[in-house]
């Protein structure tokens, strides 16, 4: 692989580099789009991550004076039956969105990495076995896989994560096994076995590093729909339990009835899931188009 | 080609056979079965009746004996007796399968139709304001939860018409029933027609970068010629791809809206029988699931190596 002088194309490309600001200028201006979404998903971080400092109320905290309430001045967003503070529950919703969308995102691309280098440097019949059993998690739609998982673990946070990272893991797992099996055949690949470079070492240390831009986009991507997953399981009541303030589930508290008494209750959390799945979307595509050029359309 | 057909034959098979363990060791991982869920809600427990009850419904036997009483049966096409109706499996599914199939017939119809013109148009007006819009307009589609999307629906109809339009009795007439499902299978074909649009304009853009095509410009054709007649034949071959992976994305969607909508179908019905622990309904409804998913996958490569003639298997 012929070295790639970044700061000389990025200058032929016409970005002005100084440094780090630079840079981001030029990622601004190139992908206008991408810059969006990184804004939506660092202020959904940032929110998880200072819901405490945002909000006067506490999510759980309820109140019979202001069940069902409208959005006005003390509740800027309204509040559900029980009085809880719909803002206060969307900022801490954050929080749980954040946890279960990057921790399984995490999990699900790690066990992807083991099994797809693992699977695609050994070869022969753990390939061969590797292959069929992913081809068995890929036959069931992500939502029914989870659905099962999270019914087999019972509902708790933790659980929920797990839920989703496996059914995750196949497509990660594929994208992988292919770039090594492509790695496997370079030359430099090659003068590390000349070298005396032992087996694990090489795939760790030189195929591994190789195959991170595929990752970043596809875990990327793996944020979006781990995010979305968990509020369809919520929604479905077999996510997220209480006490914890989900989006998912705030849809379902008899969402069809709320429809006609209450719309605040059913479009705030709704538009928190579409804000920030939206702005994981988004930064994806930018990403893919600047570390996967193969793919850029 | 007959080869090719056969291994692929096997391999749905080995496939479906790996799902069938994985789903029936899933299940019984699960802590508690529906013994344990019927009694705890009782509240006194007494453990004679509660292994009584064990034992009619066979869970105290061994799991291989379990597992080999299941698919014995399933071969022969007896699905066993659903635990909550005690009613035979079939008789709860079948009936409950023709709502769900149209609803999906409809949803597909809604994400074609709309998602391949407009994938097509993104790709031909490339990096215009319109490619921008359609773009963004696809790839919302993504990001909308479709239960989202369903109760904003029905919060518009509450608004504008005054009623929900939800599924209570059965419509009389075929057409009736249609219109009514319509609006959920909107729901559920928005996101769909999203991925449509979006596979259908990079195809597209793929197409439009090959030499043919620059013959076909160079020759004098018409801009319309070269986008419909050139380009379009053969970018539509990827998308049939796409079919194959909307199976899996529609079920995920119909489960979600069949419960926004209260439709009573088999979708909704999984969600239920998961609740409840009913495992001969759920581990019938699971293979269902895994079956047509593996066959519309198994129908698509079928489909390409026949249209396709560049694709030749030994």
């Amino acid at each position: 692989m012929a070295a790639v002088d970044h700061d000389a194309e990025l200058q032929k490309a016409g970005a002005n580099i100084n440094g780090g600001f630079g840079s981001l200028l030029f990622f601004i201006r190139s992908y206008p789009l991408g810059a969006f979404g990184a804004i939506i998903v660092l202020s959904f971080v940032l929110t998880a991550i200072f819901a405490d400092f945002i909000t006067g109320y506490d999510p759980t905290t309820t109140s019979a004076a202001s069940s069902l309430a409208k959005p006005g001045i003390a509740h800027i967003f309204g509040a559900d039956f029980m009085g809880r503070d719909m803002f206060s529950r969307i900022v801490y919703g954050a929080r749980i969105s954040l946890i279960v969308g990057i921790g399984s995102a995490l999990l699900g691309s790690i066990f992807g990495v083991i099994v797809g280098l693992s699977s695609g440097y050994i070869g022969g019949w753990f390939d061969l076995l590797m292959q069929r059993i992913i081809d068995i998690m890929q036959a069931l739609p992500l939502l029914v896989m989870a659905l099962l998982m999270a019914a087999a673990l019972g509902p708790s946070l933790i659980n929920t994560v797990i839920a989703i990272a496996i059914p995750l893991i196949p497509q990660t797992a594929r994208v992988i096994r292919a770039n090594t099996l492509a790695l496997r055949e370079m030359p430099f690949v090659e003068a590390s076995k000349a070298v005396g470079m032992s087996e694990w070492r090489i795939a760790v240390k030189h195929i591994l590093p190789n195959t991170l831009a595929p990752l970043i986009v596809l875990g990327t991507a793996k944020l979006g729909s781990a995010i979305l997953t968990e509020a369809s399981l919520s929604f479905l009541g077999l996510g997220i339990p209480e006490p914890h303030p989900s989006w998912g589930r705030m849809l379902s508290e008899s969402a069809a009835e709320y429809v006609r008494t209450a719309p605040w209750l059913v479009i705030f959390p709704g538009l928190a899931i579409s804000v920030v799945v939206f702005g994981t979307n988004l930064l994806g595509d930018a990403l893919r188009d600047i570390l996967d050029p193969r793919q850029r359309q | 080609m007959t080869g090719y057909v056969i291994r692929r034959l096997l391999l749905m098979v080995l496939t479906l056979f790996g799902m069938s363990i994985l789903i029936f060791v899933m299940l019984r991982l699960v802590p508690g079965n529906i013994s344990d869920i019927l009694f705890d809600s009782a509240g006194f427990v007494d453990p004679v009746d509660k292994a009584r009850l064990e034992a009619e419904l066979g869970l105290d036997q061994p799991i291989l004996v379990q597992y080999w009483q299941w698919i014995s049966g399933l071969l022969q096409g007896d699905l066993g007796y659903a635990y909550v109706s005690e009613k035979p499996a079939i008789d709860e599914i079948l009936p409950r399968i023709p709502v769900t199939a149209k609803l999906a017939a409809l949803a597909l119809f809604f994400s074609v139709i709309l998602g391949v013109p407009l994938g097509v148009i993104s790709a031909v007006k490339q990096d215009t304001w319109l490619d921008y819009i359609l773009r963004v307009v696809s790839l919302s589609g993504l990001s909308l939860p479709s239960f989202w999307l369903g109760l904003l629906i029905l919060m518009a109809f509450v608004q504008w018409f005054g009623w929900i339009p939800i599924y209570t009795d059965k419509p009389d007439t075929l057409l009736k029933e249609l219109g009514l499902l319509s609006i959920p299978a909107a729901a559920v074909g928005f996101r769909a027609s999203a991925l449509i649009m979006r596979l259908t304009r990079s195809s597209m853009l793929e197409v439009m970068r090959q030499d043919y095509i620059r013959t076909a410009r160079a020759k004098g054709a018409s801009d319309f010629a070269i986008n419909y007649d050139h380009a379009l034949r053969n970018a539509m071959l990827p998308v049939i791809t796409i079919i194959g992976i909307e199976a899996a994305f529609l079920i995920g969607g119909l489960i979600v809206t069949e419960t926004v909508f209260n439709i009573p179908g088999v979708a909704r019905f999984l969600v239920e029988a998961i609740q409840w622990r009913d495992y001969p309904i759920v581990q019938n409804l699971v293979m269902l699931i895994a079956f047509i998913v593996v066959f519309v996958n198994f129908l698509v490569d079928m489909a390409y190596a026949a249209f396709d003639p560049r694709i030749k298997y030994q």
